[in-house]
């Protein structure tokens, strides 16, 4: 067992998401940066759908009750296990009785603490993602035991790798959204050539744009969002659904981002800058 | 492509959309649903798509990273021409226990006065109607129901509450709908349904689908909580409350 003491700002177990449920309802969700958790479980050798931790802002402390190894990707975390100061992307043998504190993070938003052979936790609807209440939780809290394999008998392949540089990007690649040409031509200029900036509203669902557009009043008939999804509501604020977004909504789509662009949104904070990188499609539409 | 009654679009890198004529309809959304199922069991199954249709459109997502899409554009067009509609099976009528009794009615009189109905009248037009499910999304659970009588439309909240307790039944436009769980929301809350919809040990996890319809029962608030706590322990009885009606 992993025990927490402190469950940080905001931490969660996270897979790759539960994929095959949206049509009840069941949005994706999974690690906001998929690459940094799968670059953690490339590390450990662990399947790339392997559970780890997701922690936002300051992570957790946690209290080992076996052996494992872990390692932590993603944004720069300040992280202490028992007194040894730990470095990001790098495999370190945890015995049991330890404990991992885990402090801010910086140079990004959220930071992936993987084990060797990834959490346990009971899969729901094929996945190991917190979403409450799909999941009994949507995060962590104080006294919360998660399970997983011990192990001892390892040799990591790679003890370490370089950090990734995806934080320092600020281009999102988009592709044009089912109603992109619903813009006006000055909307259009403006999403596709400024920079926009992230607002204080942005959680695993959404992130909302400070900057807005012109108002519409186009309506639309209720249809599928997907992760990246980027809607334009009547008052012309521009919304990027996130993991846990919702799988269904009634503003126009005008954008879609990529998987990767996806995760440069997750690492960024309110205040942050980004701009769309747009692409055309090569099915013309 | 103007032989297809659809128009594809593309939908970011991973996934297209497929959008009928805006005619909403039972017969559409069944047919919708219909070709969904069988793209999905005969074309797009290696690896496996998935399919979500909702009024008037199909998405499909594709589990990979970069799909050839406009190769799957070309695979719809000829299951299109190989589907031979939907099977003209029944489909189930949900008679659903709705309170609309006190605190679980936020907005019935507000409602009431809007319409120029009576609590009761109100009540009793909602009641009167067997609703067709157009799509489960928004949340897990959430079943779009329309075909609201005409005296019942109405738009949604100016400001929308930023919890609107699970179980709430609302009216929005030519909608109505259960929040399966506490979430912000803008409908009207008229009443209460005591009946879980979602439950996610459940394979599937939601009882309603395409092609069924739900119909309101009014009760008192001991009858809801007694088909509550039915419906917690799983042992509210459903099956004296199927009509299977025939194809609408």
């Amino acid at each position: 067992m992993m025990r927490i003491s402190k469950p940080g700002f905001m931490t969660s177990v996270q897979d790759l998401g539960r994929v095959g449920y949206r049509h009840y309802g069941v949005p994706v969700s999974g690690a906001c940066d998929s690459i940094a958790a799968k670059r953690v479980n490339a590390l450990l050798e662990n399947s790339s759908s392997d559970a780890v931790l997701e922690c936002t802002m300051f992570g957790p402390e946690i209290n080992f009750e076996a052996d494992t190894f872990l390692a932590i990707s993603g944004a720069d975390m300040q992280a202490f296990l028992n007194d040894e100061k730990l470095e990001m992307n790098k495999v370190y043998a945890v015995n049991e009785g330890s404990t991992l504190s885990c402090g801010n993070i910086e140079k990004g938003l959220r930071a992936y603490i993987g084990i060797r052979g990834g959490i346990h936790t009971p899969e729901v609807l094929g996945s190991r993602s917190f979403y409450f209440p799909v999941t009994e939780k949507g995060q962590l809290a104080k006294g919360d035991g998660l399970a997983f394999d011990p192990s001892t008998q390892y040799e990591p392949k790679v003890l370490k790798i370089s950090s990734s540089d995806l934080y320092r990007e600020i281009d999102l690649t988009a592709y044009p959204g089912p109603e992109f040409e619903i813009l006006s031509e000055a909307s259009r200029k403006q999403l596709l050539e400024s920079p926009f900036t992230i607002s204080k509203d942005f959680d695993r669902m959404a992130c909302r744009l400070a900057e807005t557009l012109d108002p519409h009043s186009h309506k639309l008939i209720t249809s599928a969002t997907l992760p990246g999804s980027v809607q334009y509501t009547p008052a012309g604020q521009v919304m990027v659904l996130t993991r846990d977004g919702q799988t269904t909504g009634g503003y126009p789509r005008i954008l879609q981002l990529d998987e990767r662009s996806l995760c440069i949104l997750a690492q960024k904070r309110a205040g942050d800058t980004i701009r769309f990188n747009f692409r055309e499609n090569s099915l013309s539409n | 492509m103007s032989s297809y009654p659809y128009r594809i679009k593309s939908f970011g890198t991973k996934a297209l959309l497929l959008e009928w004529p805006k005619n909403i309809s039972p017969g559409l959304i069944r047919e919708i649903s219909a070709f969904g199922d069988f793209l999905i069991k005969n074309y797009l199954n290696q690896p496996k798509w998935e399919a979500l249709p909702i009024y008037h459109s199909l998405t499909l997502i594709s589990p990979e990273k970069e799909p050839d899409l406009a190769a799957v554009a070309e695979q719809i067009n000829t299951a299109w021409q190989a589907f031979a509609g939907h099977k003209q099976k029944s489909g189930r009528e949900w008679v659903l226990p709705v309170c609309y009794e006190g605190d679980f009615a936020l907005d019935l009189e507000e409602v009431s006065n809007r319409l120029k109905l009576s609590p009761a009248e109100l009540i009793a037009l909602h009641c009167s109607v067997s609703y067709p499910v157009y799509g489960i999304g928004f949340l897990p659970g959430f079943v779009y129901l329309g075909g609201v009588p005409e005296a019942l439309v109405l738009p949604r909240r100016e400001s929308p509450r930023l919890r609107v307790p699970a179980g709430s039944v609302g009216l929005a436009g030519v909608q109505t709908g259960i929040y399966p769980q506490q979430s912000p929301g803008g409908w009207n809350i008229i009443g209460n349904c005591p009946i879980p919809l979602f439950d996610a040990q459940r394979e599937p996890p939601c009882f309603i689908q395409i092609g069924d319809t739900v119909r309101f029962r009014a009760v008192s608030a001991a009858e809801h909580e007694l088909h509550r706590i039915e419906g917690q322990v799983g042992i509210y009885d459903f099956s004296k409350r199927i009509a299977h009606d025939a194809d609408k």
